[in-house]
């Protein structure tokens, strides 16, 4: 039988035939799952194919571009070049960005932040650039056969600050979007990457002026380089946001920013008091916004940071300073309104240089002291001695009570990100929990009726509280947006036309009475209000307040000013208010009477 | 009368099957060059075909060489294999498992031939034994032959071609005519290796192995030996464990895990599956698949070839696929059956277990039923060393059956 010899083993057909029938069951459960995934899968499968090659490019809208009053441009876009990298994995990234980064001079942390940028949000195209320069995108484009895949570079509308410095505040900036802001609620519907208004009127008009960005559909391989368009869906264009007018006066901010000692630190509001448009802001030390779009290095970002001059900090709504003599006229109000004084009401101690209070002597800023006064005449020299007693006759309680009536204790309302409410005690209850129910006497009432004391507020606030002074008593929320939304209705004081006739009449006598604090600084060809201020500063030099407004008669803007360490109110700020009120109401005559000529 | 038995196709359906599947092989592998991103693989499917016809050279020699010439041959051809898989790991090159011996132009890897000549050696000991084995300690020879390249093989390291060799065994050891007890008793430090993560099915698994060896009555020795494997197979595989390659440990966690790590093992076999899911019933058309056009398919043309094939030709060509190849199997296996030869027989049970293995580990592994293992897919995964040992077997067979039907 055999060829060889060997016969065949018995068992040999059956374990034959049981082998073949374990093959048809194998091929059979294979072919099953093939029906599985091929069949019952086959959309998802599908699905995911297309997913696997197709990737969404966010197309950038240009933003809008924002004005001030008279149609200055104060942000608008250039065109400008985005570098963005599909990656596949870190890895990939990390080879990609080690050629880039010496092509487009990033530093190894900047290299870092895109890596953990990308390990946050692995299926966005990561923006390695959003403002490119020329040069930059030829020498990539150059090299683009050597370089690794992935790379995909787009024109990408670029923000432009041509005020710099002078408006930076106001304006903001903008800047990619971070993480944190992700999580907020007015960003809400925002993907990682998208460059957004960081602070400012960017910010706060963000959805204004941003607009919608489109979508191109583009195919891509497994490497994540582009094959090419897909035509399988339309790209989505572009919304470009809309723009946007300002209350700013860029002519008067230029020049506040121009005044504005160099080397030193504060800020300048100036408002319509009417309406609260806000028609200049200027907080010292500035920086150039034009120096975040883009993105900043992060070296250039630590240094902007830890300058102890706080340049990216907006003095004039984010600041608190004493309020110092400015307050006294919160005094006065609250005196007026409630009957305490009148505008002949002298007090019974006149000043001779300090006051003696349980022990403790009160110094008057002036040692040789101010005589008997009434209260137009303490406002007028800024008496110290008469504002104690009115404090005392007032009483603490009373203090607390009807602040808040006058505006303080909260924030203005303005269309500006990080307003600090400023701060002023709420009750007797406070002091017990601040300093114990015997930590504290009576006496705090006399260095709050001067302004100094628990009672730290913003140069946006006390402005707020001066338009009021200077119109009709209503207090408008501040508007840096010509166009935005409407702003809540006004506050008002509770004080009648003549109480703030008083007032004013004081307040003029300031500035052009003798004796009056801020004589030095009057305007001949309009009647110059206001109120300097001078707020111990427990660093340093004290920091110099003036209020003003004009004219007097009929008031078309009110300007504060704080010099940070500046010394006296009466020399280091008045001068820069009624500087700015000559310029302003000097522009506003010619505009008139362009309007006149035109109309005539 | 030799020359009629030598040049007689005596199973032309083996045959054909065999060559359709090859030329199919060749026309995926121009496919999986078709990509809209630079690649290697283009044009690759030239030399494909340049080996296939080395192959039908080889194929036409080897149909000369009788049965008996092979059974002689054996023990030479082995030392050879064992030589060759010997000099792999000292001159051996390629990326991952050092598994090729490059000489000039032509690379090939010594462990395809290790396959044949170990089927080979098998054959020899099973033919020269006129009973069944009829205890374990019967089953020393058919171990030292295997675990021998085995263990060379893992050296490189390459899991998976060490895997065939061990299903080569226990088709082996089925095929001699081992009793099932004693087969399930040999396997069971198998099962105990792969229980062995949980300690209470291991336990529960081990109790039942100390019954059945009571009720089987087996010789105190083999009962030893049997508990002694059963316990080293559970004890020792954390340690071995951490002794895997890493990319070894990470293909065994994408399989248990494969959407655990989206861009390592496991995105082969999600993109894999993408593919074939994508392809429906009638796939997106031959060189038009695009997960394979767009370089997502990894290794497609070799390990993950019949993704290529799902993906363009569909459920209906996978089908045809499969019936192909279970059709070849099953008549290998008729063939197998009536050998009046014991050599003979088991050479060719060999070749069937040896590519069986690789027709469901590697189509198994494409739709996620078995972890990625990197074994070829016979006649139709790029490389020549397998193309070529698989036409030497094929003609080897064709041999076993001419001279069963001459001799009969």
């Amino acid at each position: 039988m055999s060829v060889h010899g060997h016969l065949p083993q018995t068992h040999q057909r059956p374990r034959g035939r049981l082998a073949r029938w374990l093959v048809l069951l194998v091929f059979c459960g294979l072919a099953i799952q093939f029906f599985r995934v091929q069949i019952l899968k086959h959309t998802t499968y599908a699905l995911r194919s297309d997913v696997n090659r197709i990737r969404a490019l966010p197309i950038p809208a240009a933003r809008g571009t924002i004005y001030d009053r008279s149609g200055r441009v104060v942000a608008d876009n250039v065109p400008g070049y985005s570098i963005a990298i599909l990656p596949l994995s870190i890895d990939s990234l990390r080879v990609v960005l080690d050629v880039l980064a010496p092509i487009l001079g990033q530093s190894e942390e900047k290299v870092e932040s895109l890596i953990s940028a990308y390990r946050r949000h692995p299926n966005s195209p990561v923006t390695v650039e959003s403002d490119a320069t020329f040069a930059e995108v030829s020498a990539i484009e150059e090299r683009r056969a050597t370089l690794p895949s992935g790379i995909v570079i787009q024109a990408a509308p670029k923000r432009r600050y041509p005020a710099g410095p002078v408006a930076a505040h106001v304006v903001g900036y903008v800047g990619e979007i971070s993480d944190t802001e992700l999580r907020l609620a007015e960003f809400q519907g925002y993907e990682p990457g998208r460059t957004v208004g960081l602070t400012g009127v960017e910010r706060v008009y963000e959805r204004i002026l941003a607009g919608v960005p489109g979508t191109r559909y583009v195919e891509v391989n497994a490497l994540g380089r582009l094959v090419g368009a897909f035509r399988g869906r339309e790209t989505v264009a572009a919304v470009p946001g809309r723009d946007l007018y300002l209350n700013i006066d860029l002519g008067l901010q230029e020049l506040a920013a121009q005044l504005f000692p160099d080397t030193m630190a504060g800020a300048i509001v100036a408002l319509e008091p009417n309406s609260g448009a806000v028609l200049a802001m200027y907080s010292a030390p500035s920086y150039d916004p034009n120096t975040f779009v883009g993105g900043v290095e992060p070296a250039e970002w630590r240094a902007l940071n830890e300058d102890p001059g706080r340049p990216l900090f907006n003095r004039a709504v984010s600041a608190g300073y004493a309020p110092g003599s400015t307050f006294k006229l919160v005094m006065a109000a609250i005196a007026l309104s409630g009957g305490y004084a009148e505008a002949e009401t002298k007090m019974p101690i006149p000043c001779r240089g300090a006051l003696l209070y349980y022990g403790r002597v009160f110094k008057d800023w002036k040692p040789s002291g101010h005589g008997s006064l009434d209260l137009n005449g303490a406002i007028r020299e800024s008496c110290d001695v008469y504002f104690y007693q009115l404090g005392l006759r007032i009483g603490l309680e009373e203090v607390l009570a009807r602040a808040p009536e006058f505006g303080f204790g909260r924030p203005t309302g303005v269309d500006l990100p990080s307003e600090i409410s400023g701060s002023f005690p709420p009750s007797l209850a406070w002091y017990d929990e601040r300093y114990g129910r015997d930590g504290w006497t009576n006496s705090v009432v006399l260095n709050l009726a001067i302004g100094q004391g628990e009672n730290v507020q913003s140069p946006l606030k006390m402005a707020q509280y001066y338009g009021a002074l200077a119109s009709d008593g209503r207090q408008p929320t501040p508007r840096v947006a010509r166009d935005g939304p409407v702003a809540e209705p006004a506050g008002r004081l509770p004080l009648d036309e003549e109480q703030l006739a008083v007032l004013r009449a004081a307040l003029v006598e300031v500035v052009n009475a003798p004796g009056g604090t801020a004589r030095g600084s009057r305007l001949s060809r309009w009647t110059l209000a206001g109120k300097t201020g001078t707020a111990q500063n427990p660093h340093g030099e004290d920091h110099a307040w003036f209020i003003g407004f004009a004219p007097a008669e009929d008031p078309a803007i009110v300007v504060a000013a704080v010099v940070e360490a500046g010394g006296h109110g009466s020399s280091a700020a008045a001068p820069i208010v009624s500087r700015l009120i000559d310029y302003y109401l000097e522009t506003l005559e010619t505009e008139q009477a362009g309007v006149e000529v035109a109309g005539g | 009368m030799r020359d009629r038995v030598t040049f007689r196709i005596s199973d032309p359906v083996i045959l054909a099957l065999a060559f359709s599947l090859a030329v199919f092989g060749v026309a995926m592998i121009y496919s999986a060059g078709e990509l809209d991103v630079p690649s290697s693989v283009t044009g690759i499917w030239q030399k494909q075909a340049i080996w296939l016809a080395i192959s039908l050279a080889a194929f036409a020699a080897v149909l000369r060489v009788s049965v008996g010439w092979l059974e002689w041959i054996a023990p030479a051809a082995y030392a050879a294999a064992i030589l060759g898989l010997l000099a792999v790991l000292v001159v051996g090159s390629g990326a991952g498992p050092r598994s090729w011996i490059r000489l000039g132009a032509i690379g090939f890897q010594p462990s395809e031939f290790a396959k044949l000549a170990t089927i080979l050696m098998l054959g020899r000991l099973v033919a020269g034994r006129e009973r069944p084995p009829d205890s374990l300690w019967d089953l020393w020879p058919y171990l030292t032959v295997v675990l021998l390249p085995v263990a060379l093989i893992i050296a490189e390291p390459d899991l998976g071609t060490a895997s065939v060799f061990v299903a080569i065994l226990i088709a082996a050891l089925y095929w001699s005519g081992l009793s099932v007890s004693k087969l399930v008793l040999f396997l069971s430090p198998l099962v105990s290796l792969a229980l062995a993560f949980s300690t209470p099915l291991w336990g529960v698994w081990f109790l039942l192995v100390v019954g059945f060896l009571y009720w089987t009555r087996s010789y105190l020795t083999e009962t030893l030996a049997v508990i002694l494997a059963n316990v080293a197979m559970g004890v020792v595989v954390l340690p071995a464990w951490r002794s895997l390659a890493s990319y070894q440990k990470t293909r065994i966690l994408a399989f248990v895990s494969p959407e655990a790590d989206p861009q390592g093992a496991g995105w082969h076999l999600i993109q894999s599956q993408v593919a074939i899911g994508s392809g429906g019933w009638f796939g997106k058309g031959f060189t038009l698949g695009t997960q394979k056009r767009l370089a997502f398919l990894p290794e497609q043309h070799t390990d993950f070839i019949v993704a290529v094939v799902g993906e363009e030709l569909g459920f209906i060509g996978i089908c045809l696929l499969l019936l192909a190849f279970a059709v070849l199997l099953w008549r290998i296996l008729l063939i197998a059956e009536r050998a009046s030869d014991r050599f003979a027989a088991m050479v060719v049970f060999g070749i069937f277990a040896c590519w069986f293995a690789h027709v469901v580990a590697n189509v198994g592994m494409t739709v996620g039923l078995l972890p990625i293992t990197g074994l070829p897919l016979v006649f139709l995964s790029y490389g020549g060393s397998f193309l070529l040992v698989s036409f030497i077997s094929l003609a080897i067979i064709q041999r076993v059956c001419a001279e069963e039907k001459s001799g009969a």
